[in-house]
């Protein structure tokens, strides 16, 4: 059965043939960067897929888990599992970290008939590259460097993805297909940013610092770009690099697979 | 007393260790490149971690075999169940010997329980062996890392020391010269020795048999010249048999070095058989200090660890505020878990904070501890103790508001368009440079991301003609 909140919005459209996608857009990306979301229908559109937008969404709980708060955490996660429940298809997510909050921890945060759903939702939510690369068989999607031509582009591995997911060749892999710029891996490139949620604002000081080696490793090799999965360690390395009047530009991965390159 | 929390974190970056840090941590890389080319490293690590379970599930029956084979070898063995109980043994060990000197090998347990104070009390004086250990004690300084005690001090620092205690000059690029001069001193220091004290990489239960690592030739000369050797292990450290034993012996060094095989590894049963040399007495001190209680809680695979290092290496947040910058005995993510777990009090809550959960230390790991989700267990755990009230009632608010759509959606609409006139007189180009406590956090080194006056879902409504 489909979702009555999301048959509400579909109504008035004519159905695209071709996979059923949900789309999980994220705290972050819905509230400080929604037009990764729109880029993300786009792109999955563009892929053939149907996209749904369970509206009752909000945030997947991972602030709260990790600064402490199983409980609120679990509060919020309640939301996620009922908005995407009675949904069919796979869950794809702009943004590897919340991800990782439903494939590795929600399992464990659920007992009994709750557990079986998350654990359902789990098996069931994909990070955006690796839907594309491994769910679609996609290995390539196209897509033009939205900037001067020839642009020097570091791609930073987000680490729930790296480490967490095991996700790295995805993205790399789309990157490839991507024209009008160069790809360059940073050394210390499996560093993390500093972002960590609630970290970033505690330890400020070790955060930035943190954000510091992975700018001035990026400008080491000549990166003119700096490009991920996560809108977190994005938020963080933009802000710090604004913060220090660094001509480094920073990207969502799907600002690149844009078909015309245009933003 | 125990050594476990020496004085509250500091959790900012340090300069000063900063660069020497980043050249091991970036050393320590390679080596790990090695070790993944040298062995299949993840079925390595599973069995790795398969002999440790077993050690810590069957840890009261395979204490009491170790116990029967040690004694049975001719060792004595000595029950602590805390820092004081151990030190005390080994003072009256000392005592009994008549010994007023001893050298020390590397041993992280005897920073755990602050042996050197207990022995400096009895009149008893301990010279570390291992280099790095040597230097840092003769700096009066403390060790900031679980394998390198040094690793936070350049060879410049060293070079001065050495000049200072004997009145000569050191090149700190003549490596050979520091290590002679080192070597010269310690060598006295062994043949005045009457008792040597250890550490225990681990203890084989089957035969009774200690196993040591090292990299120096220190633990040879400090187990084999004095009369009297005490070896001082966390109880975690036994494990049932040779075949476990000859997997974690390769597996310590590979993730430690990048290499199968430490420089050198003693295998200790018993006492010098009669007209061998080496001690006359052996000792073991088996410390509990905590670790029985973890067992049974879902920080049981916390016991697991095997000390190598590895997550230390592998942290960004240890790479920025160094070893020191815990205020512990025990550094680094391992440390920022075990060290609430044995200390139980309230003064190591603030640990678990210092980690960006990133996961780099889990799969460093050579017994795949989970550390980040035990990270933040226990900083669950430290709020349950002893709430933080003004951040428990913001994530108390922020769970009631967004666990219900409607409410997260006028949140949005709130801080994207309420709240605009304040961003745009903060903010340029939507980044905004300042911001109130705590978000202040935020702002002090980084520029805030505005939120958008148009959230997503409100975009897609629009879009799909909706609602």
């Amino acid at each position: 059965m489909p979702d009555p909140r999301t048959t509400r919005i579909f109504r008035s459209f004519p159905a695209v043939p071709g996979q059923r996608v949900q789309l999980f857009v994220t705290c972050l990306v819905d509230l400080l960067y929604p037009e990764v979301g729109e880029r993300t229908v786009a792109l999955l559109e563009r892929l053939g897929c149907e996209v749904a937008f369970p509206a009752a969404q909000t945030c997947c709980g991972q602030p709260a888990l990790s600064a402490g708060y199983p409980r609120e955490a679990l509060a919020v996660a309640d939301g996620f599992l009922d908005a995407f429940a009675d949904t069919e298809g796979p869950i794809v997510a702009p943004f590897g970290s919340c991800v990782h909050m439903v494939r590795h921890h929600y399992p464990r945060l659920y007992e009994g008939e709750r557990a079986t759903v998350a654990a359902g939702l789990a098996a069931r939510t994909h990070e955006l590259s690796s839907f594309i690369v491994d769910e679609l068989g996609r290995s390539a999607v196209g897509g033009r460097y939205p900037g001067p031509s020839g642009t020097v582009v570091a791609y930073h591995h987000e680490c729930h993805m790296r480490y967490g997911l095991g996700v790295t060749e995805a993205p790399m892999s789309l990157l490839r297909g991507v024209a009008g710029c160069t790809l360059v891996e940073p050394p210390r490139g499996e560093l993390c940013c500093g972002f960590g949620g609630t970290f970033a604002l505690k330890l400020g000081d070790v955060s930035v610092a943190m954000a510091d080696e992975k700018l001035d490793s990026a400008l080491e090799i000549g990166a003119q770009a700096i490009v991920s999965s996560d809108v977190g360690c994005l938020m963080h390395l933009e802000g710090r690099a604004r913060r220090r009047g660094l001509q480094l530009r920073v990207h969502h991965l799907v600002d690149l697979l844009e078909p015309d390159g245009r933003l | 007393m125990s050594g476990l929390v020496i004085e509250p974190p500091r959790g900012k970056p340090d300069p000063a260790v900063t660069p020497n840090l980043h050249r091991a941590a970036e050393n320590w890389r390679l080596h790990r490149a090695d070790a993944r080319r040298r062995v299949d490293w993840e079925a390595w690590r599973e069995r790795a971690r398969q002999v440790r379970a077993d050690a810590v599930r069957n840890l009261p029956e395979l204490i009491e075999l170790l116990e029967a084979r040690f004694v049975a070898a001719g060792g004595h063995v000595h029950h602590a169940r805390d820092a004081g109980e151990a030190s005390a043994h080994v003072v009256r060990i000392c005592q009994a010997a008549g010994a007023t000197r001893a050298v020390k090998g590397k041993s992280m347990t005897s920073e755990e329980i602050n042996l050197d104070a207990a022995l400096a009390q009895a009149g008893i004086e301990a010279v570390e062996t291992d280099l790095g250990e040597y230097i840092v004690q003769a700096m009066g300084d403390r060790p900031s890392h679980i394998l390198a005690p040094a690793v936070h001090l350049s060879a410049a620092q060293v070079a001065d020391l050495f000049a200072r205690e004997s009145g000569r000059h050191f090149d700190p690029d003549d490596t050979a010269a520091l290590v002679d001069y080192a070597r010269g001193v310690l060598r006295e220091r062994f043949l005045a020795a009457e008792v040597g004290i250890t550490g225990v990489n681990l203890a084989i239960a089957e035969t009774g048999t200690l196993a040591i690592v090292e990299s120096e030739g220190n633990i040879r000369l400090a187990t084999s010249l004095p009369r009297v050797h005490i070896a001082l292990m966390g109880i975690e450290k036994v494990i049932r048999d040779w075949e476990g034993a000859a997997h974690l012996i390769q597996m310590l060094p590979l993730a430690a070095h990048g290499k199968p095989a430490a420089a050198s590894t003693s295998f200790i049963t018993g006492p010098a058989r009669d007209g061998d040399d080496g001690p006359r007495e052996i000792h073991l001190v088996l410390l509990d200090g905590g670790r029985s209680a973890i067992r049974g809680t879902p920080f049981e695979e916390a016991l697991h660890c095997i000390r190598c290092g590895a997550c230390l290496y592998a942290c960004p947040v240890y790479r920025q505020v160094g070893g020191h910058g815990y205020g512990t005995t025990y550094s680094g993510p391992i440390g920022a878990v075990i060290t609430p777990l044995l200390a139980r009090g309230g003064d190591a809550s603030e640990l678990p904070g210092l980690s960006s959960l990133c996961g780099a230390c889990v799969e460093a790991c050579p017994v795949k501890i989970p550390l980040d989700d035990q990270l933040v267990m226990l900083r669950a755990q430290a709020h349950r103790r002893d709430p933080a009230r003004g951040e428990a009632a913001l994530f108390a608010a922020w769970a009631r508001l967004w666990s219900r759509p409607a409410a997260y959606r006028a949140t949005a609409a709130t801080a994207g368009r309420a709240l605009r006139p304040l961003w745009s007189a903060l903010a340029r180009d939507g980044w905004q440079h300042r911001a109130p406590f705590p978000f202040s956090g935020w702002t002090d080194g980084r520029d805030a991301r505005v939120p958008d006056a148009e959230p997503f879902h409100v975009r897609w409504r629009r879009r799909r003609g909706g609602a």
